[in-house]
């Protein structure tokens, strides 16, 4: 296998990283905003308590992306960051508030009132950063960022305002809030609390279904390279028979109350639905004018990256293993 | 103002916002580790208090920290897309392998700050000095990016960009065990005497709180250790800018005419039209001694390069003195520190010390700003140097006035907000308040 096909896959799978951990953590702000009912205090220090270890880690999957990006595919990332300029900047401006709100809000014990605030805070910028972050990917795989030598000539706006792009962006934001909800039943401490986000897992699971119907339809206009990818290629039709499963397996799992596999089926829907994005635009990764061949480094600095992979890996994966572990959901009551 | 200038503003801004709170980030761990292993060899309740304290200090700025450092990985592209589109390849290692470190610098804290009731003792403290030893990584390896764009190695320059790539050459460019060096003191320094300078503040209205009075303690040491190397490996630093930087060793001295035994000037506002310093002081031969250590040497002047060539010298010049002076005054009062604490063997504690201590302590946060001043202003018109102008490296996309106030504003108001947290988190610990084993509290928690 090649090195830039390796590295390609490596960038994916961060991705899909981010959308499996960063992802539900935003996920997480969303349920905070809809915190509902008898029990809406419960919940949101329940989503307080299981992101507070774990939201700066999952949140580095993104900046992994990125310099994978960069040093592996250093033309495309110029193209996406002149062409994607506005939609990354109002992404950075939600990650920044979404950070800091949650964290001020950990540690500013003023009282209600300055907790209500950072809250909302929080909670509105997960909702607008996986709407933007959908939106880039859609951008990415429509078609409508054109370049031209190595300028980039089709403006800062309209690829990433297409209606396909709209629909891409609610699927991300229903898919992050599905993930976190799964999640959060097999964290919640009660069964009342674990009733309320199977409710919202549910719900959710719904809406990243009607949402996905609405992307294949709009993708036809919008994105018709991934239209054909989905048609043509065998393995991306095997990629998305996989995703369907799972999302039907997620959906009985949770149905029959089996919270533990239903994360597994989730993730694993989630990380599917990923991963047949980036299938069906390869071997693009601006679609259609940069390819993975054409944005490649230099073979000496796509091998030095892919050893700096290796010792992240060996580095990183056991301390995550330790964290996940310290953290693992307690029992009831803990 | 053109777009250029905005761009440059708003990395500018950014990076002199998020250093302060990677500077944090790589010390406040050391001192929170300190005070934890002091806690348990002495099994006093206010070393354990501080270290909580100082965990959750570190736990606030690094929120902001992270944060920041996302919105600088993307800005690189968002305001310098050339710079990446050409360069990326050539610096990815030292950034992959920074990604690395502040991964497990995250992880480690995780799990340092949320699972004090939930590890063993051994797990806890070997996370602390993980988090220690990752976030001083990370400053290692960021630091190596930055001295490959003042002395890029590894690549031949062609017209469409880098070829014959190695990453390796070009992560070890020439200097980089100075400026590393440099540049983790000064992350040590600046937050030692930012630490010393707020408990100093806490003494002299309460000069009976023993807590502050061993907060002290804690970061005196590090303080004062950090204070008297830095001068030494900044001499360093500046040998190697006079052999490798000639023209921002000449602005950063202001010194127009190349002559042998030059003089070293203090102070000073330099004219680039008459290319004089009015209002410097001159010490004969000063410069030549520093920059080479011979009286007689050669130092090139700013006449010898091209105009279009010269950094902006009356800042960089002004940005070198102002760090100059804060690390004098900083290194005399560790000397000062020093003597007292082998003479009477303890830590200075009359008022006029706590004095000097409470007026040092933005000391350390001036300097490294000026200093990363010195670097970055010093290396224009360039964003490599010598290879792309700054002005090339530039994106295309127009109004970046509306990007420049967005962040200015929102940086404005996460400063504030945090500073407000801290003095919060300080208040906490004043003599009266529950929680302090030696101010009669009832409980430590």
């Amino acid at each position: 296998m090649s090195t830039e096909l390796l590295l390609g896959f490596a960038v994916a799978g961060t991705f899909v990283l981010y959308a499996l951990f960063g992802g539900a953590d935003f996920g997480g702000g969303v349920w905070d905003l809809l915190a509902s009912g008898p029990r809406k205090q419960e919940q949101r220090a329940l989503i307080a308590h299981a992101l507070g270890p774990v939201w700066e880690v999952n949140h580095i999957w993104l900046i992994v992306g990125v310099v994978l990006l960069f040093a592996g595919f250093p033309r495309a990332f110029a193209v996406l960051s002149v062409a994607l300029h506005v939609p990354l900047t109002l992404l950075l401006l939600g990650i920044v508030f979404r950070g800091a709100a949650f964290t001020f809000r950990t540690y500013d014990t003023r009282g209600d009132t300055a907790q209500r605030q950072w809250g909302l805070v929080f909670s509105i910028a997960s909702v607008i950063a996986p709407l933007l972050l959908g939106m880039c990917v859609a951008a990415v795989v429509g078609g409508d960022i054109r370049v031209e030598g190595r300028a980039v000539v089709s403006g800062f706006f309209g690829p990433w305002l297409t209606p396909f792009a709209w629909v891409v962006g609610a699927l991300a934001l229903c898919l992050f809030a599905f993930l976190a909800a799964v999640y959060l039943t097999h964290e919640a401490p009660t069964s009342e609390l674990r009733e309320d986000f199977r409710r919202r897992a549910l719900g959710a699971g719904v809406a990243v279904f009607l949402a996905a119907l609405a992307v294949l339809v709009f993708a036809r206009e919008g994105a018709p390279r991934v239209w054909q990818g989905l048609l043509h290629a065998p393995y991306a039709l095997a990629l998305h028979a996989g995703t369907a499963l799972s999302a039907v397996t997620a959906f009985a799992l949770l149905w029959t109350r089996r919270f533990k596999w239903a994360r597994v089926a989730a993730a694993t829907q989630a990380g599917l639905i990923v991963l047949g994005w980036a299938a069906s635009q390869h071997p693009y990764l601006v679609v259609p004018d940069v390819t993975l061949s054409g944005a490649a480094s230099g073979p000496t600095a796509q091998r030095m990256l892919l050893v700096a992979l290796g010792v992240g890996a060996l580095t990183v994966l056991p301390s995550l293993a330790i964290l996940f572990r310290v953290f693992r959901p307690g029992p009831v009551g803990k | 103002m053109t777009d250029l200038l905005y761009a440059r503003a708003q990395m500018g801004l950014s990076l002199a916002f998020h250093i302060v709170f990677a500077a944090a980030g790589v010390a406040l761990p050391v001192l929170m580790v300190l005070s934890d292993l002091k806690a348990r060899r002495t099994g006093d309740g206010d070393y354990r208090l501080l270290s909580q304290k100082l965990a959750k200090g570190t736990a606030i700025l690094f929120a902001v920290g992270a944060v920041s450092g996302t919105v600088l990985s993307f800005e690189l592209g968002l305001l310098w897309p050339e710079f990446m589109g050409q360069y990326g390849e050539v610096i990815g290692l030292p950034f992959s392998l920074e990604g690395v470190a502040f991964f497990t610098e995250a992880i480690f804290l995780g799990i340092y700050l949320y699972g004090r009731e939930r590890v063993s003792p051994g797990l806890h403290l070997f996370s602390g000095v993980m988090v220690a030893v990752s976030g001083a990584a990370s400053a290692f390896f960021v630091t190596l990016v930055n001295t490959f764009m003042n002395n890029p190695s590894g690549f031949t320059p062609g017209p469409g960009g880098p070829t014959d790539v190695q990453p390796l050459v070009a992560m070890f460019s020439p200097g980089w065990q100075y400026q590393t060096a440099h540049v983790l003191l000064s992350c040590y320094q600046a937050s030692a005497f930012a630490m010393a300078g707020i408990h100093a503040f806490v003494l002299l209205r309460h000069p009976g709180a023993d807590f502050h009075r061993k907060a002290l303690s804690v970061a005196l040491p590090l303080a004062c250790l950090t204070a008297l190397l830095q001068p030494v490996v900044g001499d360093f630093s500046a040998k190697h800018v006079a052999k490798a930087q000639p023209v921002k060793l000449a602005a950063m001295e202001g010194h127009f005419e190349t002559e042998r035994g030059a003089p070293l000037l203090v102070g000073g506002l330099p004219d680039v039209e008459t290319g004089t310093v009015p209002y410097g002081l001159e010490i004969p031969k000063g410069l030549s001694i520093l920059a080479f250590a011979d009286p007689d040497a050669e130092v090139k002047g700013l006449n010898d390069f091209p105009r279009d060539e010269w950094p902006p010298v009356a800042k960089v010049h002004l940005s070198f003195q102002v760090m100059v002076g804060t690390g004098s005054l900083m290194a005399l009062l560790a000397l000062v520190t020093l003597a007292h604490r082998w003479r009477k063997k303890a830590w200075p504690d009359g008022r006029r010390m706590t004095w000097a201590w409470l007026l040092a302590g933005p000391l350390g946060v001036v300097a490294l700003e000026a200093g990363w001043l010195v670097t970055e202003w010093g290396r224009q018109p360039w964003i490599v140097r010598g290879i792309m102008r700054t002005g090339t490296a530039v994106t295309p996309v127009p109004h970046l006035a509306a990007p420049f106030w967005t962040f200015t504003a929102v940086y404005l108001f996460l400063g504030v907000t945090v500073v407000f947290l801290m003095v919060r988190q300080v208040a906490g610990t004043l003599p009266g308040r529950p929680g302090l084993a030696s101010g009669g509290g009832a409980h430590v928690h």
